[in-house]
């Protein structure tokens, strides 16, 4: 039923006009609108008093162009995260949805569900809540949108009895996104559900008790396509990559030429490599320089049967990306360019970095500071010496240009070098 | 003492295990993939190596769901699927089955029930987007509806793969970006400083940790009208609105100065070229709402050039990078002024320091 039928009533009180939301309900994509207006009018009793009220101030938004929602504090027992406290700005116009906090709440890793339990969900949301659910918000949390206080504590409860816990806000620990991955593409590097799970629940109290400088991210992408936007967005971005050969199956590179033709396989593949390390012989087989390659994935991204991931594969992890706020836009820097993750020892190897870097940031980042901008203002080197990590040519698009540094000490350094090279030879260099 | 006197202590289970709502055959070929296709837009087919094969459905979903839907979605996916769902990065939902034959009457009944069924391959995705007006604190805008009618626009273009490559659009309604980068980013760009309730700034905000917040130490305190408060150097204010979430008292919306920018050439995959922060198109577009006509119509502008000109699997900012800036903004009808030339730490290394002209 659209809207401006006076006859209409929630409760006892005149559902409120929404004209301008009205005007979002045509058209070929779902319309959350629509949505929303079925909660207030087939809800149970009180979705549909909140909802009259909320769609009221979201069109009263709409037609005074302008947000009318305040922060505040709410947590649940034994927390003090988790919960994004809303608070309104209009409740004498619209008091039912006075209160309209939300429940960050974290999904299993991958984004995973059956019916089951979304149904579940559902259930909860519609006893304690508006009845309102985003999958899912940009930190990666489903998102129970609105409810008052006592809601809130309630709805935890009952999500966090089916096996659900409360994910990060505030300068605390995140929830964490990992892709698709081992589940179900080819392409994936390393078990992003193992890594996901391993830190993140080693980490917990920084989530529930938030005492961080600022927020910590950490994002899971299986390779370098990065469908989670690690490399952006997250502190700690952990992306699947491999050390040797590209592997290359001969016949199915011709298959694919004879379906689209040599200029068109020449264009897209050879011609787009980043490193020109692609050659397509006079025999239509494919010769790739493999110590150029970078491990883009574009090749491989065209010809899915004809190319994949070689066999030792790993990880790299690039630490310090973010959005703007305060110094301005960062993507993380290549810190870890390969560790091996497959045996127990190698995830115990990842956790205790990941543990390491969080703490370093929790003892130096300054208050409402990234660690990427306390790596900006502290220089990489000093943060590579903390957490004990050598540098690496992979760290860098190219060495310094700026002679302005003392290097009194560069044969000290240059002999660390040679002695981890010969070391990595497997050589063994003596104590002298 | 009673029980109910006793608050119940959270179990702290942490981040959920996905196996237990896996698809059995996900689960079973869980590291052993082989390779993919697609077979039509929206689906994608898997291979693994033990044989077993995996169809996947993916559809457009308006994010903000209420139940009724999210139980429409499950009666589909009990129906017509296997049970079994994922969502993607994007909001998109994913049905997977194991045999072929459910795929046609799956997309039909998605179809049927108004969830476009698309997003894969070289099409426009669904919008990543943020809160806005519906549940953020400090939004200039809306999410949910920019998104609706940007979606509406480039429905075909979600639900075939005929663009040159990927194209992900995000939205934000303030300038923290919640949405992240994008080929195509239609974010709040405030255009006035900050205008300073003296009444309440005292009570309300930490002073020194908003003056702490400026990026470009703008903001200093003051006494005025008596009061304890801040006052802001507006020559050298950028209009950010970093003051704003630390210190309400301090608005930066306005109805008429919180204006709309777009901008192009984000990307986050490493393939090809690395990843790449998105640059400024056009600024000061009207907070239009609810159907935002202005920025709808640059977007479509973008897209439709981008969709003429450039080769298969370059994404926009590649294609951009080709073509150069001025035939950008010459094929898009877009102008090119002062306020494109970054002005921020690093500005210098975006300028061109060689002789590559584009003609």
């Amino acid at each position: 039923m659209k809207d401006g039928d006076a006859t209409k009533t929630v409760d006892g009180k005149d559902v409120h006009p929404t004209p301008h939301l009205d005007q979002l309900e045509d058209g070929p994509w779902p319309s959350f609108v629509t949505g929303l207006k079925r909660l207030r009018d087939e809800g149970t009793d009180s979705n549909r008093r909140i909802m009259n009220d909320l769609l009221g101030q979201l069109n009263h938004s709409y037609e005074k162009r302008l947000g009318f929602w305040k922060g505040g504090t709410v947590s649940v027992f034994g927390y003090g995260g988790g919960i994004i406290p809303r608070f309104s700005e209009v409740a004498s116009q619209f008091p039912e949805s006075k209160e309209f906090h939300t429940l960050r709440v974290m999904p299993p890793a991958g984004y995973h569900y059956d019916t089951e339990i979304l149904r579940k969900f559902c259930d909860i949301w519609e006893e304690h809540g508006s009845g309102l659910i985003a999958f899912h918000g940009q930190s990666g949390d489903i998102m129970f949108q609105g409810t008052d206080t006592e809601g809130t504590q309630k709805a935890f409860d009952a999500l966090n009895e089916i096996g659900f816990d409360l994910g990060g806000a505030g300068p605390a620990l995140r929830t964490a996104m990992s892709c698709v991955g081992h589940a179900r593409c080819e392409q994936s590097c390393y078990d992003e559900v193992r890594a996901h799970r391993t830190i993140i629940n080693s980490l917990l109290d920084e989530m529930h008790r938030p005492s961080l400088p600022y927020k910590f991210k950490f994002k899971f992408s299986g390779c370098a396509n990065d469908c989670v936007n690690a490399i952006h967005r997250a502190d700690f971005a952990v992306i699947g990559t491999w050390r040797d050969e590209i592997k290359i199956n001969q016949d199915e590179v011709k298959k694919h030429i004879d379906k689209v033709g040599r200029k068109y396989m020449i264009d897209t593949v050879v011609n787009m490599c980043p490193t020109r390390a692609i050659s397509l012989n006079d025999d239509d087989t494919l010769e790739i320089d493999n110590p150029s390659c970078v491990r883009c994935m574009h090749c491989i991204n065209v010809m899915t049967k004809a190319l994949s991931p070689g066999d030792d594969r790993g990880i790299s992890i690039m630490i310090g990306g973010k959005r703007s706020l305060k110094i301005g836009d960062l993507m993380g820097i290549m810190v870890v360019p390969f560790m091996k993750l497959e045996t127990d020892e190698d995830f115990e190897k990842l956790e205790e970095f990941a543990e390491n870097v969080v703490e370093f940031f929790a003892d130096n980042a300054l208050e409402h500071e990234r660690v990427g901008e306390t790596i900006d203002r502290i220089g990489l080197p000093a943060f590579l010496e903390a957490l004990e990590i050598e540098p690496d040519p992979n760290m860098v698009n190219h060495p310094r240009t700026s002679c302005y540094v003392r290097t009194d000490d560069f044969d000290d350094e240059a002999d660390k070098w040679f002695e981890r090279k010969a070391r990595d030879a497997g050589l063994q260099i003596s104590a002298e | 003492m009673t029980e109910a006197a006793t608050p119940r202590m959270p179990d702290e289970v942490g981040v959920p295990d996905p196996f237990p709502y896996m698809h059995p055959i996900m689960k079973k070929n869980y590291g052993n993939w082989d390779w993919h296709d697609r077979p039509r837009p929206g689906v994608l087919h898997h291979v693994a190596k033990s044989g077993d094969e995996i169809w996947t459905v993916r559809a457009g979903t308006q994010r903000q769901m209420d139940v009724f839907t999210i139980r429409k979605l499950c009666d589909i996916g009990d129906e017509y699927a296997d049970g079994h769902i994922r969502f993607t990065t994007r909001s998109n939902i994913e049905y997977m089955v194991d045999d072929e034959a459910k795929v046609a009457p799956l997309i039909e009944k998605l179809q049927a029930e108004g969830f476009p069924v698309g997003g894969t391959g070289a099409s426009v995705s669904m919008v990543s987007h943020t809160q806005g007006w519906l549940h953020c604190d400090i939004p200039g805008t809306d999410a949910s509806g920019v998104v609706k009618g940007l979606m509406d626009l480039l429905h075909d273009e979600f639900v075939q793969e005929k663009m040159p490559n990927r194209v992900r659009i995000t939205t934000s309604c303030c300038q923290i970006n919640c949405g992240g980068q994008g080929d195509i980013a239609v974010n709040v760009q405030y255009t006035k400083p900050p205008k300073i309730n003296h009444d309440l700034v005292a009570n309300v905000c930490e002073r020194p940790a908003v003056v702490a917040r400026c990026p470009v130490a703008a903001i200093r305190p003051a006494m005025v009208n008596g009061k304890p408060s801040l006052e802001v150097d507006e020559k050298k204010c950028v209009c950010c609105g970093a003051c704003y979430p630390p210190c309400p008292p301090m608005q930066i919306n306005g109805d008429d100065s919180t204006k709309i920018a777009i901008w192009v050439g984000g990307k986050h995959s490493n393939a090809r070229s690395k990843p790449t922060f998105h640059k400024l198109a056009v600024a000061n577009l009207p907070n239009n709402a609810p159907h935002w006509p202005e920025v709808k119509d640059v977007v479509g502008k973008i897209i439709n050039a981008y969709k003429k000109d450039a080769k298969h699997w370059e994404r926009m900012g590649e294609w951009i990078e080709r073509i150069g800036w001025n035939r950008f903004f010459d094929m898009t009808g877009l102008a090119f002024t002062k306020h494109h030339l970054d002005t921020w730490t690093g500005a210098r290394k975006t300028m061109n320091m060689s002789a590559h002209i584009h003609f």
